[in-house]
């Protein structure tokens, strides 16, 4: 009897185990044709599919890169040994501007955040219900919303296509969930931390310094890889509040430029695509643990 | 994460209930010396001045970001070290002038500190800017007469709008119900393996791509060569392999709009699975084994003991995928900018802003998206105020 129901288990995991096996098949294969095609000479991606070089035929090489990362003038050589020039895509440039509007995009909103969250935990006063009810609210309106009334303050006090301009919107538009999730998480440090320090005579500030802001590193790393990812991924901000001009335009931008200047350039868009996407994958491999803690605590634990 | 999911909605209640929690007011002794009201001022005068001068000090540093050509990587890391510093220092000025007045001013004033800039960047970015768009959605193109609601009766009359409309009910059912039925699906399996961590993090992985990202990975798949030549899109090679004519999958109407949801399916699938898989970890295994013992199947057990229990969690991330196919955006913007049938709100929004400059249009639309998220803004309020000890 029971060799026989264990039997009909096995039979069910190998089931269950070929049934995964083909989602994450299906789900991983968009991403292993864009990373073969990004290694391709341009003729064999324009003229035969990716999943030919199983067959054994077809080289690889790093031009496509080299022509995507580079200036308005990228030499590289081709198969034939032949220096070649093209103008490239200046991703390399975007990649920089990507870090310059992202680091501050993520900082800003974690300190405002943290700040907040330790003045409506831990403080009293008048209308910290309302308030908090109103971040509350805020959490699910789109940012669409703000697009036209920002815009129309930046062009008059000068913030369009600055940096400034676009770690301010992003902090305004980041800032109700990083409120959310960090209230939930500086409300349950234990109440006997802060006392003893209110004893010894500190500061709020002080103590927000000393105490909350280290007690907070998992919150604060969940919602940094969030936002980063946020912002890294981000092109509808961008393309608002950064405007057209390419010396500050963000890898999502300029991908999207690509798209529409060359639409079947099939070589140099996977290469672009997975210069785009290179940052974000690794952050999501060292840094999975916070990443799902940061979900959950967005989502599930509430 | 793909710029999706930053909106979220809040878990139906009872997860975790905070204890009541007492707050304390600040205690600070200081010790006061008598002053004078000549030298108060002085004080009060010298702390206005310092902030002015910081405030002065970033907004030169500003002006010299923005017109200065130095390379642009020392651009880069001073921008950076500006901003982030400037944060930081804004912080600490704001303390330093609060604790120069009296004690009981302090007291009053800390809390600002810490939860003034939060309130005033939110009020600035999010709260006024409803309001105004409130206001502009009821004027012309240049927000110079005003027109009713004319441009209301644009935006439900419009043939480009009601398609929108239509498309973005179909992203709602099909991409919500796609991304959370297979999340449920695959959560529900792993949980029978050994390999379980593998195969979640490769379904989870896209979660990490860019809508724009995805976008050019899944026009590639589609694309499409004229029938004889050899098909470097996935999915025509497949049909072709199988004697089937290549289609161009981008100009079919209905369809088209089905090929873009998938994208969406295969980027937020990851994030319904990890959701719904720690929820599943939190089913008590007594009840599960309870229903072996009666003699429940598998399927069974998982109808009438899991998926109830999980009910709560399946709602959570279904409001927020829900949120995420209301607003999606970057998706049509590359792949079709929504041309062959395939427009949405948002993406009609952003072209009434930026291609026609029809600033009443646009804000009318913005509304109408509020308007949508509205049940799933009064269902985390409703969440919230569940939840004691706040």
């Amino acid at each position: 009897m029971i060799s026989l129901a264990r039997k009909r288990q096995n039979k069910w995991t190998m089931v269950v185990n070929i049934v995964l096996i083909v989602l994450v098949i299906i789900w991983s294969i968009p991403i292993i044709g864009l990373l073969i095609s990004s290694l391709r000479p341009q003729d064999d991606v324009l003229n035969t599919g990716w999943w030919t070089i199983f067959k054994g035929d077809g080289d690889f090489t790093l031009n496509n890169y080299r022509r995507v990362l580079g200036g308005s003038q990228a030499t590289f050589t081709d198969a034939e040994g032949n220096v070649l020039r093209a103008s490239g895509d200046n991703l390399s440039q975007a990649f920089i501007n990507s870090f310059t509007v992202t680091i501050p995009s993520v900082i800003i909103p974690i300190l405002i955040a943290t700040a907040a969250a330790f003045g409506f935990a831990w403080m009293v006063f008048p209308g910290r219900k309302l308030f908090f009810t109103i971040v509350v609210a805020l959490l699910v309106v789109p940012l669409q919303i703000s697009l036209i009334p920002i815009l129309r303050d930046y062009m008059k006090i000068g913030l369009t296509g600055s940096y400034l301009g676009i770690w301010l919107a992003h902090t305004g538009f980041g800032l109700p969930l990083g409120i959310y999730l960090l209230y939930n998480y500086v409300s349950t440090i234990p109440r006997d931390v802060f006392e003893s320090a209110f004893l010894d005579g500190a500061r709020p500030m002080v103590i927000f310094v000393r105490l909350v802001l280290p007690l907070s590193v998992p919150a604060i790393a969940s919602l940094g890889i969030f936002q980063f990812l946020w912002v890294w991924n981000d092109l509808l901000v961008a393309l608002v509040f950064l405007g057209g001009t390419s010396d500050v335009a963000v890898l999502t931008q300029r991908l999207a430029n690509m798209v529409g200047s060359r639409g079947q350039d099939w070589h140099l868009l996977t290469a672009g695509a997975f210069i785009v996407m290179i940052v974000p994958i690794l952050v999501f491999f060292f840094l999975q643990r916070y990443f799902v803690q940061g979900l959950m605590a967005g989502s599930v634990k509430g | 994460m793909c710029c999706a999911g930053r909106e979220v909605a809040l878990p139906a209640g009872a997860l975790v209930s905070y204890s009541q929690r007492g707050t304390y007011m600040t205690t600070i002794e200081r010790q006061g010396k008598p002053t004078s009201t000549l030298a108060k001022l002085g004080r009060i005068a010298f702390s206005v001045l310092v902030l002015v001068g910081v405030f002065f000090v970033l907004w030169v540093g500003f002006i010299f970001l923005r017109d200065s050509n130095a390379p642009q990587g020392i651009i880069a890391i001073i921008a950076i070290v500006w901003g982030v510093g400037g944060i930081a220092l804004l912080f600490w000025v704001a303390d330093w002038v609060i604790n120069r007045t009296s004690v009981t001013t302090a007291k009053k004033l800390q809390p600002i500190i810490f939860v003034g800039p939060a309130l005033l960047i939110l009020a600035w970015y999010l709260f006024i800017p409803t309001v105004r768009s409130l206001y502009l959605s009821f004027f012309d193109a240049q927000s110079k007469n005003f027109v009713g609601l004319a441009n209301y009766v644009f935006a439900f009359t419009d043939s480009k709008m009601r398609e929108s409309f239509m498309n973005n009910l179909l992203w709602l059912i099909i991409g919500t119900g796609g991304a959370v039925g297979f999340g449920l699906i695959i959560a529900l399996l792993a949980d029978r393996v050994k390999m379980e961590k593998v195969f979640k993090s490769i379904i989870f992985m896209p979660m990490a791509i860019s809508f724009v990202g995805a976008g050019v990975i899944w026009r590639f798949i589609y694309s499409y060569k004229p029938a004889g030549e050899d098909q470097i899109g996935l999915l025509n090679a497949i049909v072709t392999f199988f004697g089937g004519e290549p289609q161009a999958w981008f100009t079919m109407p209905v369809w088209n709009n089905i090929f873009l949801i998938a994208i969406l399916v295969w980027l937020q699938t990851g994030y319904a699975m990890v959701i719904i898989s720690s929820a599943l970890k939190g089913v008590p295994s007594t009840i599960i084994e309870a229903g072996r013992i009666d003699g429940a199947g598998e399927f069974r057990i998982i109808r009438s003991i899991i998926i109830p229990f999980i009910a709560p969690t399946l709602i959570t991330v279904s409001t927020t995928i829900i949120i995420i196919t209301l607003k999606i955006f970057d998706i049509v913007f590359t792949m079709t900018n929504g041309n062959y049938g395939t427009e949405v709100i948002a993406s009609m929004q952003y072209k009434q802003m930026f291609r026609f400059y029809h600033y009443g249009r646009g804000s009318a639309i913005a509304i109408v998206l509020v308007l949508a998220v509205i049940p799933v803004m009064w269902y985390n309020l409703h969440q919230f105020s569940k939840r004691e000890g706040f």
